[in-house]
C-alpha cells in the first residue's frame, strides 16, 4: 500500500518537476541498464554496456546500421563512392549537422570533415594529443585490423573526407558503422585542450546524437536529455534515463513496479513469468552470437572429423537449451546464426544419436577416450552458465564411453590458455557479431591467420580458407552470399566445433512503450521510442 | 534438559560408585556439565549440532538421492507440500533437477570440514607464530606483529576475496584465505600469554634445569595458555563457516555442483523471485548450524567460566 | 594527550607501508592476464600484448613499480583504473558517500534497538523477555547477512508478498536529483523533486536493517553484559537497598556505558562493517565502494584493487586511532593506563 503511494506520489512530483522544465509534460523514458558504462568515449572500451551509454545515444557515425537490423544506412555521411580497385571510400558529409549545446560546452560551428579526421585521427596517430588521454587504448580500433587496413585519410574539403586503404576490403563499410567509428567534435576536443582538461573529454560527451549527456552519478544512474536540434529531427522522448541495476530479478521486479521501462538480460528463469504478465510486453529475437565447444584439431585424436562428429552426435543438444537457456536460445548448426545474411539453411545438423556416436567412435578406433572440457567462469549472452553446459556434456559423453574432466580458469587465463595449440581438451567459448557480415564470425574464428589465437579449435582448413579469403576481397554481393554457404558446408563435413546454441534475446517493456526495436547487435537504441499514455 | 543430565550421571555410576575420591578431571567435566546443561539454548545447540554432524557424516546413506544426479524430468519441482510437489522431492529440486535436501545434507559437510580445518590452520600457525614471537622478542616480534597489524587493518572479506582471487576459487584455496585473515587474534593472545608466562618462575626454573628453546615454548609455555585459545576456537569455528558460505556466495568459494550451502545459494539468486525454496532453505541451513554452535559457544564459556558469565 | 595521539600515528606508519607493500604485491600475485581480459574473446597480438603491458607500467622492474606507487600515494595519486580509465581516488571517493550513508544508518538503527535492549534485558535478567532478546540477539549474530539480504527482498519487495520497499539502488529512477553531497537523504532534500527523499528514505530501509543486524545483536549483547557488571557493583547495589528503583539507577550509568558500547563496537566492528557492506552493498546494488570492489577484483582491475585496499585500510586505522581518542576522552583512566 505504502509503495502504491509512494509511486503515485512520485508521479505527481514529477509532474510537478517537469512544469517548471517545459509547459508540456516531460516524457522521461528509464531504461534499467545492466552494468555501468566504462566512460563515454567508444572507441576506447569494448564493453555493449558502455555503447549503450554512449555511441548508440550521444554519438553518430558516417554510415550507421538501421535501427533493428543489420542493414547499413547513410548517416552522417549522406552517401559515399567506392572506387573501382576498391581501395578508395569517399563519404560526402551532410550539411547542417548540429552538436549539443551542453552545460560544460556551447558549439559555434556545424559538423564538417575535421570531426571526421580528428575522430579517426585520435585512434590512427600515436603523436595526436588526445592518442595516450585515457589510456589510449582503441582495442576495436585494433581489433578490426584498422591500422593494416587505414593507408591515409584525406580531408577533400569541408564535406568530403576520402578514406584510402592498403588493400580492398568488403567489410570496411560495415566497420564503419561500429561504435568505434563514432564521430567527435573537433571543437570541443580542442576547447578542453585549451583549458587543459582533456581527460574530462571522454567523461563528458559532445557528440551530435539523438539525445545529449547530462549528468553520470557512478554505479547509479546516467541521464540524457533529447538533443533539440537533431538532424533527422528531435526524439520523441524528452529525457532518459539509465537506472544501473545489476541483478535481473530485481530490474524484474522495477519494471513491473514501473520503474523502469525497458530492460536487458532478462533471467531466463522468470520468462515464463514475463509472458503472461500484463504489465510486460515481452519482445524476442535470435541474437547475433554463438556459443560453441571447440575441439582443438591439432591434438590426436581429434585431428579426426570422425572422432570430432560423433562426439558432436552425443551431446543432446535440446537438453541444454531447456537448462542453460530455459528456452532463450536455439539450436545452432551453423557457425554463424540465422540473422547474418549468407546463413545457409541447407546445411544438415549431426543429430542427437548416442548409438551412431559410438559406432562411430569404433570405427575411427577410438575406445577408452579421456579428455577435458574447459567451462568458462564468465556468463555470456551465448552461453549463460558454461559450467551447467559443462556438466551435461559430461554426463552426455560418459554415456558413450568418453570421459571428460571439466576445468576452468580465471577469465583472462582462460582466454590466453585455450589460445595454445597444445591445449588439452574442448574448449566453450562464443563470439557476438561486430557488424553483421559473415567474415567477422568465420575469418576470426576459424580462420588459419587464427590459429594459436581466435581460432580456438586450431583448425586451418585449406579448401574452408580459401573460401571465405576469395568472399573477403570480393565486391560482388551475390558471389560473397556463395562463397560463405558454401564455407559452411565444409565446416559442416569437418566439425571443427560442437555448434551449440543461439541466445534468443528477450527484452521485457512496458505496453506503454512504443516502437522500441531489438538491436541485433545487443545494443539498445532510443531514438524514435515514445511512450504512450 | 535434567533428563539428559540424569542419563548421563547413570552412565558413569559404576565407575564413580567406587570408594575412592572422583578424580579431578572427573571432578572437572561434572562441574562443567552442571553449569553447561543450566543454559537450555546451549544444549538445545549442542542436539542440533551433533544432528548436524551426524547427518554430515552419514549423508551417504540418508540422503534419498545423490546430491549431484540430475533428475532432468523434475527440474524445480517445489517442496512435497506444496502444489506440484512431489514426495520423492521432499524440499523441491533446484534447476537441473537435483534433491534439494540431498544436497543440502552433503552440504553440511562442507561447512563443518572448512569450519575445523580453518581452525587448524590458523589456530596452529598463529600459535607458532604467537609463541616464537613472545619468546623470541626483539627484531622478529617487531615484524610479526607489524603483519598481523596489516593483516587487521585490511577488512576479513575483503582480504579473503583477494587472496581467493590470488589462490584461484575453490573452497580449499577459500579455506585457507579464512584461516590467514583469523591469523591476527591467535598470534596476539599467544603471543601475550607467552611473554606473561616467560616472566614466570617456572619457566626460569626448567631454563636454569637447561630445557631447550624448543622444549620450553612447547612444553612448558603452550600448555599454560591454551584456555584463551579454546575460547577463540571455539568463536571463530561459527565465523568460518559463515565465511566460507560468504565466499561461495559470491562465486569464489566452493565451485559447483559442490554443494555448499553458500555456493548453493549464490546459484539460485537467480531465482528469487520464481522458486522461493532454492533459496530459503540453504539459508536456513547455514543460519540453524551457526546459531546452534553459538549457543554452545555461549553454554561453554558459561561454564568454562561461571563467576563471569559473560554473555 | 598530543603525544599519545603522535605516538599512535608513529605506530600507524610501518602498518601503512605494511598495508600498501601487501596491495602492491597481491595485485601482481593475481593470475590471469589483465591485456587478455581486456581484448576478451577476440584477443591481442604479441606485440600489441607487449604494448599494452608496457602503458600498464607492467614490464618496468617490481622496486621500480613499487616506488612509483609509494611516490604516487604521496602525491595523492594512486594510479588510473583499468575500466574507466579515470583515477582510482577518484573513483573511490564518488562512492564513498553512499557507503557512508549506509553505514551511518546502519549504525543508528543498531544502537538504537540494541541499547535499550540490551539495558531491559540486563534490568529484568533471567525473565522471559531476557531469554526471547539475547535468542534474538544471537540469532540475528549468527545471521548470514548475504541470505538474510534476499529473505527480507522476498518478503517486504516481491509483489507477490508484501510489496512494501524498493529492490535496490538509492533512489527511484522518476526523480532528477542533482550530486551536491553525495549522500542521497540530504541531496533529495535539497533537490526540489517533491517525494525524492521519500523515496530514498524507502530505499535505504531494508540495506541499513541488513547491515545493521550484526552490530545490533553486538551492541545488545555487550550492552547487557556491561549493565550486569554494573549492577553486580557495591555502590548500585547500595543504591538498590536504599530503594532507588533499577530503571533509575540504569538511567544514571546508562549513558556513559551506551557510550562507551557503541564506540567500541564502532571501532572494533568498521572492518566487519565494510565487509558487511561488500555484501549488503552487492545485494541491493548499492552504489558504494564496497560493490565497488567486488566488482574491480572480478574484472582484475588491477589498480582500482591495489588502491582501494589501501584506502580501506587507511580507513580502518584512522577509525581505530579515533576510537581511542574517543576513548580517552570519555574515560580518561584508559588514557593514564596507556600512555
Amino acid at each position: 500500500m505504502i509503495k502504491r503511494g509512494l509511486l503515485a506520489t512520485a508521479a505527481v512530483a514529477g509532474m510537478l518537476a517537469m512544469g517548471s522544465f517545459s509547459a508540456a509534460e516531460a516524457k522521461t523514458l528509464v531504461f534499467c541498464s545492466e552494468g555501468s558504462p566504462e566512460g563515454f568515449t567508444p572507441a576506447l572500451y569494448t564493453a555493449g554496456t558502455t555503447f549503450d551509454a554512449s555511441s548508440r545515444q550521444v554519438f553518430n557515425r558516417l554510415v550507421e546500421f538501421e535501427r533493428g537490423s543489420t542493414t547499413i544506412v547513410p548517416a552522417l555521411a549522406e552517401g559515399f563512392e567506392v572506387s573501382e580497385d576498391g581501395t578508395e571510400y569517399t563519404f560526402n558529409l551532410r550539411k547542417g549537422v548540429k552538436f549539443h549545446t551542453t552545460k560544460f560546452f556551447t558549439p559555434t560551428r556545424d559538423f564538417n570533415a575535421d570531426d571526421v579526421i580528428f575522430s579517426f585521427e585520435r585512434q590512427r596517430n600515436a603523436d595526436h594529443p588526445y592518442n595516450k588521454i585515457s589510456g589510449g587504448n582503441y582495442e576495436y580500433f585494433n581489433g578490426m585490423s584498422m591500422p593494416d587496413l587505414i593507408k591515409d585519410i584525406v580531408k577533400v574539403d569541408d564535406y568530403t573526407v576520402k578514406f584510402i586503404l592498403n588493400r580492398p576490403e568488403a567489410p570496411f563499410i560495415a566497420n564503419m558503422g561500429m561504435d568505434f567509428a563514432s564521430i567527435h567534435s573537433a571543437e570541443y576536443a580542442d576547447a578542453m585542450a585549451a583549458a587543459g582538461t582533456l581527460d574530462d573529454f571522454d567523461q563528458k560527451p559532445v557528440g551530435t546524437g539523438p539525445f545529449q549527456f547530462e549528468d553520470y552519478q557512478k554505479d547509479s544512474q546516467i541521464r540524457y536529455k533529447a538533443h533539440p536540434d537533431y538532424w533527422s529531427g528531435k526524439a520523441p522522448l524528452d529525457r532518459l534515463v539509465f537506472s544501473i541495476t545489476p541483478d535481473a530479478s530485481v530490474r524484474y521486479q522495477k519494471l513491473k513496479a514501473g520503474e523502469c521501462h525497458v530492460m536487458p538480460y532478462p533471467n531466463p528463469a522468470d520468462l515464463e513469468a514475463m509472458a503472461s504478465d500484463s504489465d510486460v510486453n515481452l519482445m524476442q529475437q535470435e541474437g547475433l552470437n554463438v556459443g560453441y565447444l571447440a575441439y582443438n584439431s591439432l591434438m590426436p585424436p581429434f585431428d579426426n572429423p570422425k572422432v570430432r562428429k560423433a562426439l558432436n552426435m552425443a551431446v543432446n543438444k535440446e537438453a541444454i537449451i531447456d537448462a542453460v537457456f530455459q528456452g532463450a536460445g536455439k539450436v545452432a548448426k551453423n557457425p554463424i546464426p540465422p540473422t547474418i545474411w549468407s546463413y545457409n539453411d541447407a546445411t544438415v545438423d549431426d543429430g542427437y544419436d548416442p548409438e551412431a556416436a559410438k559406432a562411430l567412435l569404433a570405427e575411427a578406433g577410438v575406445s577408452g577416450l579421456t579428455t577435458k572440457i574447459w567451462a568458462m567462469p564468465v556468463q555470456r549472452p551465448y552461453n549463460p552458465n558454461a559450467r551447467r553446459m559443462a556438466e551435461l556434456i559430461q554426463a552426455d559423453w560418459a554415456n558413450v564411453g568418453v570421459t571428460a574432466e571439466i576445468v576452468s580458469y580465471e577469465w583472462g587465463e582462460y582466454l590466453k590458455r585455450s589460445k595454445d595449440k597444445d591445449r588439452d581438451g574442448a574448449v566453450l567459448l562464443g563470439w557476438t557479431g561486430d557488424n553483421g557480415d559473415p567474415d567477422n564470425f568465420l575469418a576470426v574464428l576459424l580462420g588459419c591467420d587464427g590459429v594459436g589465437g581466435s581460432n580456438r579449435a586450431q583448425w586451418c582448413h585449406k579448401p574452408f580458407e580459401d573460401l571465405i579469403q576469395k568472399a573477403k576481397t570480393t565486391s560482388d554481393f551475390d558471389e560473397r552470399i556463395k562463397l560463405y554457404e558454401e564455407a559452411q558446408i565444409v565446416f559442416k563435413e569437418q566439425a571443427p566445433w560442437a555448434t551449440i546454441a543461439h541466445s534468443v534475446v528477450f527484452k521485457p517493456i512496458r505496453p506503454e512503450v512504443v516502437d522500441f526495436r531489438i538491436d541485433p547487435f545487443g545494443g539498445h537504441v532510443f531514438y524514435g521510442v515514445d511512450l504512450k499514455e | 534438559m535434567s533428563q539428559v543430565q540424569n542419563t548421563l550421571d547413570q552412565n558413569e555410576t559404576p565407575q564413580t560408585e567406587a570408594p575412592k575420591p572422583i578424580s579431578p578431571f572427573r571432578q572437572q567435566m561434572r562441574e562443567f556439565w552442571f553449569y553447561f546443561s543450566e543454559n537450555k539454548g546451549a544444549v538445545a545447540g549442542l542436539f542440533f549440532f551433533l544432528f548436524v554432524v551426524l547427518v554430515a557424516v552419514f549423508a551417504d546413506v540418508i540422503a534419498p538421492h545423490s546430491p549431484i544426479e540430475q533428475y532432468r524430468d523434475f527440474i524445480l519441482i517445489p517442496p512435497a507440500w506444496q502444489e506440484g510437489g512431489n514426495a520423492e522431492f521432499l524440499l523441491g529440486t533446484d534447476p537441473v533437477g537435483r534433491d534439494l535436501l540431498s544436497r543440502l545434507m552433503h552440504g553440511a559437510r562442507f561447512s563443518l570440514y572448512a569450519g575445523c580445518i580453518v581452525i587448524v590452520i590458523s589456530l596452529s600457525i598463529g600459535v607458532m607464530l604467537g609463541l616464537s614471537a613472545g619468546f623470541f622478542r626483539g627484531m622478529y616480534e617487531t615484524i610479526v606483529m607489524r603483519v598481523m597489524d596489516v593483516i587487521l587493518s585490511i577488512p576479513s572479506l575483503l582480504m579473503a576475496l583477494v587472496l581467493v582471487a590470488i589462490l584461484g576459487p575453490g573452497l580449499r584455496n577459500a579455506m585457507i584465505a579464512i584461516s590467514i585473515t583469523y591469523l591476527p587474534h591467535y598470534v596476539r593472545l599467544a603471543r601475550a600469554s607467552a611473554v606473561a608466562e616467560s616472566a614466570r618462575d617456572y619457566v626460569t626454573a626448567s631454563r636454569v634445569a637447561g630445557a631447550g628453546t624448543w622444549r620450553l615454548m612447547c612444553i612448558t609455555i603452550l600448555p599454560n595458555c591454551m584456555a584463551p585459545l579454546i575460547v577463540q576456537a571455539s568463536l571463530s569455528f561459527s565465523t568460518a563457516i559463515l565465511d566460507t558460505a560468504a565466499l561461495g556466495f559470491l562465486g569464489m568459494g566452493a565451485q559447483p555442483p559442490a554443494s555448499e550451502w553458500g555456493t548453493m545459494l549464490a546459484e539460485a539468486r537467480e531465482f528469487i523471485l520464481s522458486a522461493w525454496w532454492v533459496v530459503t532453505f540453504p539459508g536456513v541451513a547455514i543460519l540453524l548450524t551457526v546459531l546452534s554452535i553459538n549457543l554452545m559457544g555461549d553454554g561453554l564459556r558459561d561454564a568454562l567460566d561461571p563467576k563471569m558469565k559473560r554473555s | 594527550m598530543i603525544r599519545f595521539i603522535l605516538t599512535k600515528l608513529g605506530l600507524l606508519i610501518p602498518t601503512f607501508l605494511g598495508v600498501t607493500l601487501v596491495a602492491f604485491s597481491f595485485i601482481r600475485m593475481l593470475p590471469g592476464d589483465p591485456v587478455e581480459l581486456l581484448a576478451g574473446e577476440r584477443g591481442v597480438s604479441p606485440e600489441r600484448h607487449a604494448e599494452l603491458m608496457a602503458t600498464l607500467g607492467f614490464d618496468k622492474p617490481l622496486w621500480e613499480q613499487y616506488f612509483s606507487f609509494l611516490v604516487g600515494i604521496l602525491h595523492g595519486d594512486l594510479g588510473t583504473s583499468f575500466s574507466s580509465k579515470q583515477p582510482v581516488l577518484e573513483e573511490f571517493f564518488v562512492r564513498f558517500p553512499a557507503t557512508i550513508e549506509l553505514a551511518t544508518c546502519a549504525i543508528i538503527f543498531a544502537a538504537l534497538i540494541g541499547l535499550p535492549a540490551g539495558i531491559v534485558a540486563a534490568v529484568k535478567r533471567g525473565s522471559a523477555f531476557d531469554h526471547t532478546l539475547m535468542g534474538i540477539s544471537l540469532t540475528g549474530y549468527s545471521m548470514p547477512i548475504f541470505w538474510w539480504g534476499l529473505l527480507l527482498i522476498i518478503l517486504f519487495s516481491s509483489p507477490d508478498m508484501l510489496n512494501l520497499t524498493p529492490v535496490s539502488g538509492r533512489i527511484s529512477a522518476l526523480f532528477w536529483v542533482d550530486t551536491q553531497t553525495g549522500f542521497m537523504l540530504i541531496d533529495s532534500l535539497l533537490s526540489d523533486e517533491k517525494g525524492a527523499f521519500k523515496s530514498a528514505a524507502a530505499h535505504l530501509v531494508l540495506p541499513t536493517i541488513v547491515l545493521g543486524t550484526i552490530p545490533m545483536a553486538i551492541i545488545a549483547r555487550q550492552t547487557r553484559s556491561a549493565m550486569l557488571e554494573i549492577l553486580g557493583e557495591d555502590y548500585v547495589r547500595t543504591a538498590k537497598a536504599k530503594g532507588l528503583s533499577p530503571f533509575r539507577i540504569v538511567g544514571i550509568h546508562a549513558l556513559r556505558n551506551a557510550l562507551i558500547t557503541v564506540i567500541t563496537v564502532i571501532g572494533l566492528q568498521v572492518g566487519v562493517l565494510l565487509a558487511g557492506a561488500i555484501l549488503t552493498e552487492t545485494i541491493f546494488s548499492w552504489p558504494g565502494i564496497g560493490k565497488w570492489m567486488i566488482d574491480s577484483i572480478s574484472r582484475r582491475d588491477y589498480f582500482a584493487v591495489q588502491g582501494g585496499i589501501v584506502l580501506i585500510a587507511s580507513i580502518v586505522m584512522l577509525v581505530n586511532l579515533l576510537v581511542d581518542f574517543m576513548y580517552g576522552l570519555i574515560n580518561p583512566r584508559i588514557l593514564h593506563r596507556r600512555s
